[in-house]
């Protein structure tokens, strides 16, 4: 199966910021990207869980995209307006799609 | 005195406020006991709308008057100054950065509704009707406090709050604010006509959704102290159990001011008292990002919410009475 080589960027976020970090991947022309709820976690802010939140302030999502390479860093550029003074996870891995007419 | 003390046993015996104790419990014991997210939404979104139904027919009853919209204006009024006082405390008595003293403080000029619709619970089983109206006073109590503490930030800080446009349009319509101005107004608008056809429905299970909701909301603070007690220096502490008696009696003189009856009193009292910690945490991890939430949420959830909720309510109910003749 012929594969094409892609980035996968995986911010992971705090909950009240992610129509923000939406609206600026769009500005990017960043059209495609999944949101994933986030269970658990610890970070230097210390041990969180989706467990017992009555509001979206302590929670946390995964906002996940798959771009091209060249496009990288103008997601990232977007990306990090809006991520810069907030807690959250910033990674880009390399992986590969099916249908590179898609991303 | 007999009376204060029959009032916060009665409080504290009644299934709302053990069912709370419950969670708390539960939490420090770390039972896997939990109310799933979706359910507890769903248990908030039926006390927000039955509350401000029960509101808004009330109004329908008795009318509009004058009282009304002072009552608006003034709870308006004081969640604009309550966090300039809690501001002055923390700084006084805390080793805060005027960042996180600003964002506690804002939550402190905002509300709990939790705690508005317990202490309204608490005026009925005492025999009182309080003003309708005063939901609508909760919804205008929501989001002031919030421009204050960014006001606060921009005075005494170094740097500005992030106020971007979009955060405005979303305190402002926040779902919960949404929702219950929303049945305020239909109870408004229906009366008592709307509610006999929904009555089965919003009066009979809701002291047994409070129960539910209480519940969960002392497993979730009891979690929240469980693991932030590092954060808890005794000045903290202590400003949690200070600040809502003093916002109360801010509360207490306006709701005097304004001749309101001694259940009206009573809720003015616990709105001053309250301390948000749904609105007023969203919007400061957006505008304050570098505000310690442990700090803000351990504070107004873990030490303000239970005392006002044990404590708190049936003392105001006792000076509301006290002071009103009622």
């Amino acid at each position: 199966m012929q594969t094409h080589k892609a980035k996968r960027v995986d911010i992971i976020i705090e909950a009240v910021m992610e129509k923000r970090l939406t609206a600026a991947l769009h500005s990017a022309e960043v059209t495609g990207y999944t949101v994933l709820p986030v269970l658990a976690g610890s970070g230097r802010s210390g041990q969180w869980t989706r467990e017992g939140e009555i509001g979206r302030a302590g929670g946390m999502v995964n906002v996940s995209c798959i771009v091209r390479p060249e496009r990288v860093d103008p997601l990232l550029d977007a990306a990090f307006a809006v991520v810069e003074r907030h807690i959250g996870v910033v990674s880009v891995v390399d992986c590969e799609v099916l249908r590179a007419e898609r991303f | 005195m007999d009376g204060t003390l029959a009032i916060a046993a009665n409080n504290l015996t009644s299934p709302i406020i053990l069912f709370f104790i419950l969670g708390v419990g539960a939490a420090f014991a770390r039972s896997d006991l939990s109310i799933p997210e979706a359910i507890a939404k769903g248990l908030s979104i039926y006390l927000l709308f039955a509350i401000g139904f029960k509101g808004g027919v009330s109004v329908a009853d008795h009318g509009v008057d004058t009282t009304l919209v002072l009552s608006l204006l003034a709870g308006m009024v004081l969640s604009f100054l309550l966090p300039v006082l809690a501001y002055t405390l923390l700084r006084g008595m805390t080793r805060l950065s005027v960042i996180d003293a600003a964002a506690v403080a804002g939550h402190y000029g905002s509300i709990s509704i939790v705690t508005f619709v317990a202490a309204t619970s608490v005026a009925t089983s005492a025999g009182f009707n309080p003003e309708g109206y005063m939901v609508a006073v909760a919804a205008v109590m929501e989001a002031p406090a919030i421009l204050s503490a960014l006001w606060i930030v921009a005075r005494f800080g170094k740097q500005s709050a992030d106020m971007e446009d979009g955060l405005i349009r979303e305190i402002l319509l926040n779902g919960s604010i949404v929702l219950l101005v929303g049945a305020f107004v239909i109870g408004w608008i229906t009366g008592d006509e709307g509610m006999q056809m929904i009555a089965p429905f919003i009066q009979g299970p809701f002291q047994g959704v409070l129960c539910l909701f209480l519940l969960d909301m002392g497993l979730i603070a009891g979690r929240g102290l469980r693991e932030a007690r590092s954060v808890l220096t005794p000045g903290l502490f202590a400003f949690g159990v200070i600040m809502p008696l003093l916002g109360a009696s801010f509360g207490l003189g306006t709701g005097l001011l304004l001749g309101l009856s001694p259940g009206g009193v009573l809720l003015f009292m616990t709105l001053a008292a309250s301390a948000s910690y749904i609105a007023v945490p969203a919007a400061m991890r957006v505008a304050l990002p570098e505000a310690n939430p442990s700090v803000y949420l351990t504070l107004s959830l873990g030490i303000t919410f239970p005392f006002n909720l044990t404590l708190g309510i049936p003392i105001y109910l006792a000076v509301a009475t006290a002071l009103t003749g009622g």
